[in-house]
């Protein structure tokens, strides 16, 4: 096998005919990609990605690379104890460093409604089975000396979850799934999808090739609207800015990640050393919400952020960040997926709508979404997930967990 | 004494690591950085960027017209969070107050009427 072809080229040669194309080469895309190549050999034979930039240059390379099983819905709990297991042996699978550590998410609640959700919360994952317990302000005080916790009133311990360096993961699944014989074409773009009579789709590339595909997976995220619009598919994702910056690099002082419920804000430390950090940060009155991907950084962002970082753990105030980004997350209006056949187009799969949440989640999802690419054997999240709930009114909200 | 060779001495990437990043095809400087995390430390690729770009060119991966630096991320300089902590939320606070004190510890020169 050629090395070129490895970790996606420009140059990677596409077949013409396909049974599966995946559009973006990020973490879903790939885990699908991989999940099918490993676990259902010779079930999917012609598989091939197409990604319009480089792999990892989306929201799977701007995450903060957080896991965790503390969800406020029991769907979402076992889903990612799924994942984190998943993870525990995912190094040696794909044989790449993800700097996985387990150091646990620590949930603090200042208001009396945070309070509350805390507690709500703890109920649903002693029932899941997950070890989430709840802590005294003095006990998360041990876990994490140098926090202020005069305001918390309870906090929320599961020292199962746990942080990923995000690029090494993706390059580590698209590494293992071009091994297996997935084609991974990048810096190409699909211009549109033509249905077929058949069923499928032909695929027209910026390239100004053509390819014929029997299935299609749109796994772009928050760049999903722009493609399935061409094809009359209406779906209520949309892209939302989410800022994050890291600090300078720190000798190893803290475990775990801290959220702040009440402000949205989290930090962690990775274990390459710098403080990782984000915040909920409502848009500018009269935000016209937009289709389109918008990036880049601001002041206000390191002034909200820095204002809520120091308040929870006042010794940041001497800390310096390095460099700050920005990332999409992709937004789904009842905080669910949208993974399965579309409204009218059942040969294109979405795997969209994570809502930011998507990258922890993609472990357990690509296994979940490979099986049943495969054999057809459904999952109880892929009903829950599917696309079109919103036409047919089947919307429920559920979770009210998501940060950032 | 080791052998290795460090281009990016802020996170330890080495010569060997960037020769994995051509092996596998990676020819960009935006690609290699996420590959190796080259040019992410204090020194934001000040030091390092110019030697990929070379290696680049000398090997006939790209020219110098194609090469593009990867996005320069903010602050340009470093500032402690207590100093960003004092600049106001234009939309949280509609008229903004004069900060306390200097966050950066200088001499403070009185406001101007």
């Amino acid at each position: 096998m050629s090395t070129a072809t490895t970790l996606g080229s420009r140059d990677a040669k596409l077949p013409d005919e396909l049974d599966l194309l995946i559009i973006g080469g990020g973490v879903m895309g790939l885990s699908i990609a991989y999940n099918l190549a490993r676990n259902h050999p010779g079930a999917v034979k012609r598989v091939a990605i197409v990604e319009r930039s480089y792999l990892v240059s989306g929201a799977s390379g701007r995450n903060g690379g957080g896991l965790r099983m503390q969800w406020g819905d029991a769907g979402n709990v076992a889903l990612m104890r799924e994942s984190i297991e998943l993870c525990r042996h995912l190094a040696q699978e794909l044989n790449i460093n993800l700097w996985f550590r387990q150091g646990g998410y620590l949930f603090l609640a200042r208001t009396e409604s945070g309070e509350r959700r805390l507690h709500r919360n703890v109920a649903v994952h002693e029932q899941v089975g997950v070890p989430t317990r709840l802590l005294a302000a003095r006990e998360a005080l041990e876990l994490v000396p140098q926090l202020d916790v005069s305001e918390v009133r309870v906090a929320a311990y599961n020292p199962e979850d746990g942080v990923v360096f995000p690029w090494p993961f993706v390059w580590g699944y698209a590494a293992q799934a071009a091994a297996r014989g997935v084609v991974i074409r990048t810096h190409t773009s699909v211009d549109a999808l033509e249905p077929q009579p058949d069923g499928g789709y032909q695929a027209r590339l910026s390239t100004g090739e053509r390819l014929r595909a029997a299935r299609v997976i749109n796994a772009t995220g928050a760049w999903s609207v722009g493609i399935n619009r061409g094809l009359g598919i209406e779906l209520p994702n949309h892209p939302h800015r989410h800022e994050i910056l890291s600090s300078e690099p720190l000798k190893p002082f803290l475990d775990p990640l801290v959220v702040d419920l009440e402000t949205g804000l989290y930090f962690s430390q990775s274990t390459r050393g710098e403080i990782v950090t984000g915040i909920t940060l409502p848009d500018p009155p009269g935000l016209v919400p937009s289709h389109q991907v918008e990036l880049g950084s601001s002041l206000r962002f390191l002034s909200n952020v820095a204002r809520a970082l120091i308040r929870v753990m006042p010794i940041a105030k001497h800390l310096e960040p390095l460099r700050q980004w920005s990332g999409p997350y992709d937004m789904s209006p009842d905080g669910d997926a949208m993974v399965g056949p579309s409204p009218d187009h059942p040969q294109l799969i979405q795997v969209c709508g994570f809502t930011g949440h998507g990258f922890m989640m993609a472990p357990a999802v690509g296994r979940m979404v490979a099986r049943w690419l495969a054999t057809g054997e459904s999952h109880a999240m892929l009903q829950r997930w599917d696309p079109c709930r919103f036409r047919d009114g089947r919307m429920l909200r559920r979770e009210d967990m998501i940060i950032g | 004494m080791s052998e290795r060779v460090f281009v990016c001495r802020c996170e330890d990437v080495t010569a060997s690591e960037l020769e994995h990043a051509f092996a596998a095809g990676l020819s960009t400087i935006e690609e290699i950085k996420r590959y190796t995390g080259f040019g992410t430390g204090p020194c934001q690729g000040k030091e390092c960027m110019a030697a990929l770009a070379r290696e680049l060119i000398n090997r006939g991966l790209s020219t110098p017209t194609q090469l593009r630096p990867f996005t320069a991320r903010p602050p340009a300089e470093p500032v402690s969070f207590g100093a960003l902590a004092a600049a106001p939320d234009p939309f949280v606070d509609p008229a903004p107050s004069l900060p306390q004190a200097d966050p950066l510890g200088d001499p403070q020169e009185p406001p101007s009427p």
